[in-house]
């Protein structure tokens, strides 16, 4: 027996990337338990450091223990969803053999930067989180993730009032940014913005069930603009 | 002295370059607990914690790898289960036995998909990453030589590379006690390569049971940046 792909088994693989702080897990526990009588849901989480974020959400019980492991990355998260994915290919294939059939496979990216997005080696699709709080100009500077993640979460929308973010001006935006792509204003005190995230999981599961979903990449790196304070020059380059 | 076949270079340098995707960011080798220990705190003993290092866990894995590929070579696998078995018991702590089945299925896995071959099938669920080695070595054509002398490179260099996150190093200092190594990791390359084709119980067997002990502390331990 080898680690190679069962096909028979494929879960829909779905990623969940962001910086840190900004709801990924609680994204995850949210979608777990309103989806978990629906469909047949494992987590991989991967930290920075240690196992909290696996810790986490077994301590909030939205699914069985064994149904979330961890992947310690050794402070690379960046590079476990990216450049090198074997140990979360093998963590998710274990999932998905382990407990077949699921339908779903979560995936958690350690908390990194705006630049970090999943390889569609691994995720056949990923939501991509921000937070109101991390600053309303956040969705404007764009970035791969922000600008190329299947669905782009504004979190954390009920705290606008209180860290003087404009809510409706960032989605506007992020919307801006995405040229038209899907954004989703979302506050876990607020039950239907809940529902409709749980809406696109269901689509996007549907959509993949059925063979129409084609994996695509948000781009390692996208161009951005620097503006600069003494003239009004704009340029786009890439990093590698 | 063996020296690596003209023909052969380049595929030694894919296999023991740090970024093979094969997971190899992961572990710190053992240094994150030297150093959370206070065993290794400077750069000598960073040094004599590779220099110790290779001598021992390095020379074993490198035993395994050469003897791996030499039976890959021949297409001849039956001692592989006599091989596990003879690393298992080489490895005291039962966490330093998974952390080289751990690597050793991300090494499948990732040779699975860049330089497939039918062995990769043949070597049970969790093979140790030695062995891995050693028949990855064999497809790609490489001798026992070049199989010790790859996971040798792979797994100092990775313990290297982790200084820079757990000590305050000069990066440059760090490669320089890895370029006074490298007629180091020759000769016991070599060493490796001579006792390749003997029975697997006279591979070589050098201990450092306070890595053993280490390795089992680090599991335990809630502040961690490396998985071992």
């Amino acid at each position: 027996m080898s680690d190679e792909k069962n096909v028979n088994s494929r879960a829909l693989r779905l990623g969940v990337a962001g910086p840190v702080g900004t709801g990924k897990s609680s994204v995850i526990a949210a979608i777990c338990r309103r989806m978990r009588d629906e469909f047949q849901i494992g987590v991989i989480t991967n930290d920075i450091y240690t196992d909290e974020d696996a810790r986490f959400l077994k301590s909030v019980g939205v699914l069985p223990e064994e149904r979330i492991r961890a992947v310690e990355t050794g402070s690379c998260p960046h590079t476990a969803i990216r450049d090198d994915v074997t140990m979360n290919l093998i963590a998710v294939e274990d999932m998905e053999r382990d407990f077949a059939p699921l339908d779903i496979v979560l995936v958690e990216s350690g908390g990194d930067n705006l630049t970090a997005t999943f390889s569609p080696a691994l995720v056949d699709a990923q939501l991509f989180v921000l937070d109101v709080a991390g600053g309303g100009d956040v969705a404007r500077k764009g970035g791969p993730g922000i600008s190329g993640a299947d669905l782009l979460v504004i979190n954390k929308i009920d705290l606008g009032e209180h860290v003087d973010v404009d809510v409706d001006r960032m989605v506007a935006d992020a919307e801006k940014a995405r040229d038209g792509g899907p954004v989703l204003p979302l506050s876990r005190k607020r039950p239907e913005t809940v529902e409709k995230l749980c809406d696109w999981v269901r689509g996007m599961h549907h959509t993949y069930a059925a063979g129409g979903h084609t994996p695509k990449d948000p781009g390692p790196m996208a161009p951005h603009h620097h503006a600069h304070d003494d003239h009004d020059h704009s340029h786009s380059h890439s990093h590698d | 002295m063996a020296s690596i076949g003209a023909g052969q270079q380049a595929a030694l340098l894919l296999l023991a370059d740090g970024r093979l995707p094969a997971g190899g960011y992961a572990p710190s080798g053992g240094l994150e607990p030297a150093v959370t220990a206070g065993r290794v705190s400077d750069m000598a003993g960073l040094e004599a914690f590779l220099v110790g290092r290779a001598e021992t866990a390095g020379l074993v894995a490198a035993g395994f790898a050469a003897a791996a590929c030499v039976r890959a070579a021949r297409g001849d696998l039956s001692q592989i289960p006599e091989l596990e078995a003879e690393l298992d018991a080489r490895i005291p702590s039962p966490e330093l036995r998974k952390v080289s089945r751990d690597l050793g299925r991300q090494l499948r896995r990732a040779m699975t998909g860049i330089y497939p071959h039918e062995h990769y099938a043949e070597l049970g669920r969790a093979p140790h990453q030695p062995v891995v080695m050693g028949v990855a070595a064999a497809a790609l054509g490489l001798d026992a030589h070049g199989a010790a002398l790859a996971i040798l490179h792979e797994n100092n260099s990775g313990a290297a590379a982790a200084a820079a996150k757990v000590m305050r190093v000069d990066p440059f200092h760090v490669h320089a006690i890895l370029a006074r190594m490298t007629a180091q990791l020759d000769r016991l390359a070599g060493v490796a390569a001579a006792a390749a084709d003997g029975a697997p119980c006279d591979l070589p067997c050098h201990g450092a049971p306070l890595a053993d002990i280490a390795a089992e502390h680090h599991r335990r331990s809630d502040v961690r940046l490396f998985a071992s």
